[in-house]
């Protein structure tokens, strides 16, 4: 681990005893985030991305077992830490913001005592300081009349509102980290581009190192620096961000961004790329490729044999069997329709 | 518009309004959840209807499905009035599919009997007939012949609306009303479902009224695109026309807002401002006056009338055809 490094992540693999099984949920995870870095993690629902944040957070639900070589964040050996030491970093180090405000704040409380919550909790400050940070991040992420929100209920605000608080509330001790874990889903684009728009300006201004947990591969494109995407619980490639959108490695990847429609570039109303069959089951004996069942590439190989991880150059990886000489070009979105 | 012999679907200035109560002792409200839309629908088209939460893209769906009755104005399928259609029989020409597939599909019914339930209401067929043609259909979506039997806990996302698309196309209607149907999926089950809509829509020629929020599927589907704020169409013309040159400061920031997969772009904040009008408490003279970037005095007066434009027209006093000087001299002589 660089001194620079915030995050590093080695071999991460969260499992659920079942009846039936293992549950593998993350298989093998390893990634390092560098400190003011944006690392976008992409995938399908299942893929795992959320519960490799919740690993991170220490959150994991009580059924959950946790593996890895190494947590490291900030130094600091996460798996080593027991609960009254996680949680001073939790919220305090490093903070969360999830995607339903409305689930995730509390309807019983004022947006002002969820607010200082943390900080009255993690730092020695008189209420009064921590209710004078409380407004100036409120108008830090542009919430006006930011004093008379502080005694509203959560849902007495729209949910972009709701979202802005949730993001004041995550940065009231100043993380070092944020997990964003589709923090824009359930939001109106315009609103989306607001709340993201805020969330890069912020980040900038803070210095903050930014996880973005999403599905959606345009905020994967405009908010991020590198991306990782997950499938079947594990990270199947990482790359800088344009190097992923220009020229996908991995087979699930090209077909990803194949599946979505852009504008200006598909011809409309003809057929978009999909990906036939569906994510196998997660249970038990997991050998070979977890894409084989729904690539085309796929030899005999791919279905009993894990494949290797390429990695080109520092930033740039994949988990394919295909050498880089193997795989031909890519086309582009659009063009190879 | 156009010729009227094609026109499969009219709407001229319907309204609706709810009476909300807003507290026990308090009078009831008016809420206009829709406030004068006309459409005009060709067979054929696609159009899409897009918008923020809240503007009554929904309210209108439902209307048009005849599950909720307009307050006033007309509504025409294939140029007979909606109340003058028995519900049966306009069922039978206009079917829906809806967002959440995990919520729209009864869970205590096999696909079988959800998919064959149109045949019998309308007692189509003799059971073997109704069997046969429900395994046809489920084939058609793409199901395999054992979902027949299984039931929708039993089906993945993309498969449960697969029933759902099965279910609206059953019945061979001409225009199906699509809510947010690919808003609950993963973008590669989204791109599945979009493919079995463009399908179908040349195998059985079909109208689609698709209400969305995500503009690029909206521009890669409908070749018309109708743009919502706050119960009135502010503008609408073809998919390219829309896309090349987007005319009312809304759509602008509705364009803008659009990410796209292309790297290397930052996010830019549309201009919108905070807070998402009270629907009761409706702003004065254009609606959209409060977060419009390039609001005039004359916006907050007087709504502004549709100003022609290429293949449609939009609502705003930046394109209106009298002089927008003429008009604040206008007002401020009705004010005084």
């Amino acid at each position: 681990m660089k001194p620079l490094d915030c995050l590093e992540i080695k071999n991460l693999t969260v499992t659920f005893p079942l009846s039936a099984g293992t549950l593998w949920a993350v298989n093998d995870v390893s990634f390092t985030l560098a400190r003011g870095e944006t690392l976008g993690i992409v995938g399908e629902s299942g893929c795992g991305k959320s519960m490799t944040a919740m690993a991170i957070m220490n959150l994991l639900p009580q059924a959950a077992q946790l593996q890895a070589t190494g947590l490291t964040f900030n130094g600091q050996e996460l798996t080593a830490l027991n609960e009254s030491e996680m949680s001073d970093i939790r919220g305090n180090r490093m903070a969360m913001i999830f995607q339903e405000p409305m689930t995730s704040l509390n309807p019983a409380f004022t947006v002002g005592a969820q607010l200082m919550e943390a900080i009255l909790r993690h730092r020695k400050v008189k209420k009064s300081e921590a209710r004078e940070r409380a407004l100036y991040l409120l108008e830090k992420v542009g919430i006006t009349a930011a004093a008379s929100r502080l005694r509203q209920y959560p849902h007495e605000l729209s949910g972009g509102l709701r979202q802005r608080v949730m993001i004041a509330m995550a940065l009231m001790c100043s993380p070092d980290l944020i997990i964003a874990d589709e923090p824009t889903t359930a939001l109106d684009v315009t609103i989306q581009a607001q709340i993201l728009h805020l969330l890069t300006e912020i980040q900038r201004e803070f210095e903050m190192t930014v996880i973005m947990i999403t599905h959606d591969l345009g905020v994967v494109a405009n908010v991020t620096d590198r991306v990782a995407v997950m499938y079947a619980g594990r990270i199947v490639e990482t790359g800088l961000v344009s190097q992923l959108f220009e020229s996908p490695q991995h087979p699930y990847t090209q077909k990803l961004l194949d599946c979505i429609p852009v504008p200006g570039k598909t011809k409309r109303g003809s057929y978009l790329g999909s990906i036939p069959g569906r994510v196998p089951s997660l249970i038990g004996d997991l050998s070979g490729c977890s894409f084989a069942n729904r690539c085309s590439f796929c030899t005999d190989e791919c279905l009993n044999n894990d494949p290797p991880w390429h990695q080109i150059g520092s930033q740039r990886g994949y988990l394919c069997w295909r050498n880089p000489e193997q795989i031909s070009p890519y086309k582009g979105q659009g063009v190879s329709l | 518009m156009n010729d009227s012999a094609s026109t499969i679907l009219e709407l001229s200035d319907v309204v609706r309004t709810f009476s909300v109560s807003r507290g026990i002792f308090k009078k009831k409200t008016k809420l206009h959840a829709v406030s004068g839309v006309s459409l005009s629908v060709q067979k054929g088209q696609v159009w899409g209807l897009v918008g923020e939460s809240g503007c009554g893209k929904s309210t209108l769906a439902m209307m048009i499905l005849g599950l909720l009755p307009a307050t006033s104005g007309r509504i025409t399928v294939n140029e007979k009035a909606l109340h003058q259609w028995h519900q049966r029989n306009l069922s039978r020409l206009i079917q829906p599919v809806f967002q959440d597939p995990y919520s729209s599909l009864n869970p205590r019914k096999t696909i079988g009997q959800i998919v064959g339930l149109p045949l019998r209401v309308h007692e189509i067929g003799s059971k073997e007939d109704q069997c046969k043609k429900v395994k046809e259909m489920l084939e058609m979506v793409g199901l395999s012949p054992r979902a027949y039997d299984s039931y929708p806990n039993q089906l993945s996302g993309g498969q449960r609306q697969r029933v759902a698309v099965a279910r609206a196309l059953i019945m061979r209607p001409q225009i199906v009303l699509c809510d947010e149907p690919t808003s609950a999926l993963d973008v590669s089950v989204q791109s599945q479902i979009l493919n079995l809509l463009i399908d179908f829509r040349q195998k059985l020629d079909l109208t689609y009224l698709l209400i969305s929020h995500n503009l690029a599927v909206v521009e890669h589907m409908a070749t018309h695109i109708a743009v919502m704020y706050l119960g009135r169409i502010v503008e609408m013309a073809d998919t390219d026309s829309l896309f090349a040159n987007p005319r009312h400061p809304y759509t602008r920031a509705l364009l803008k807002s659009v990410l796209l997969p292309e790297p290397g772009k930052r996010v830019t904040d549309p201009n919108l401002g905070l807070e998402f009008p009270n629907p009761f408490d409706l702003p004065t003279g254009c609606k959209f006056h409060p977060r419009c970037s390039e609001a005039m005095p004359v916006c907050r007066i007087t709504a502004p009338d549709a100003a022609t434009s290429p293949g449609g027209y939009v609502e705003c006093h930046l394109y209106s055809e009298t002089s927008t000087q003429d008009r604040n001299i206008d007002h401020s002589k009705e004010i005084a």
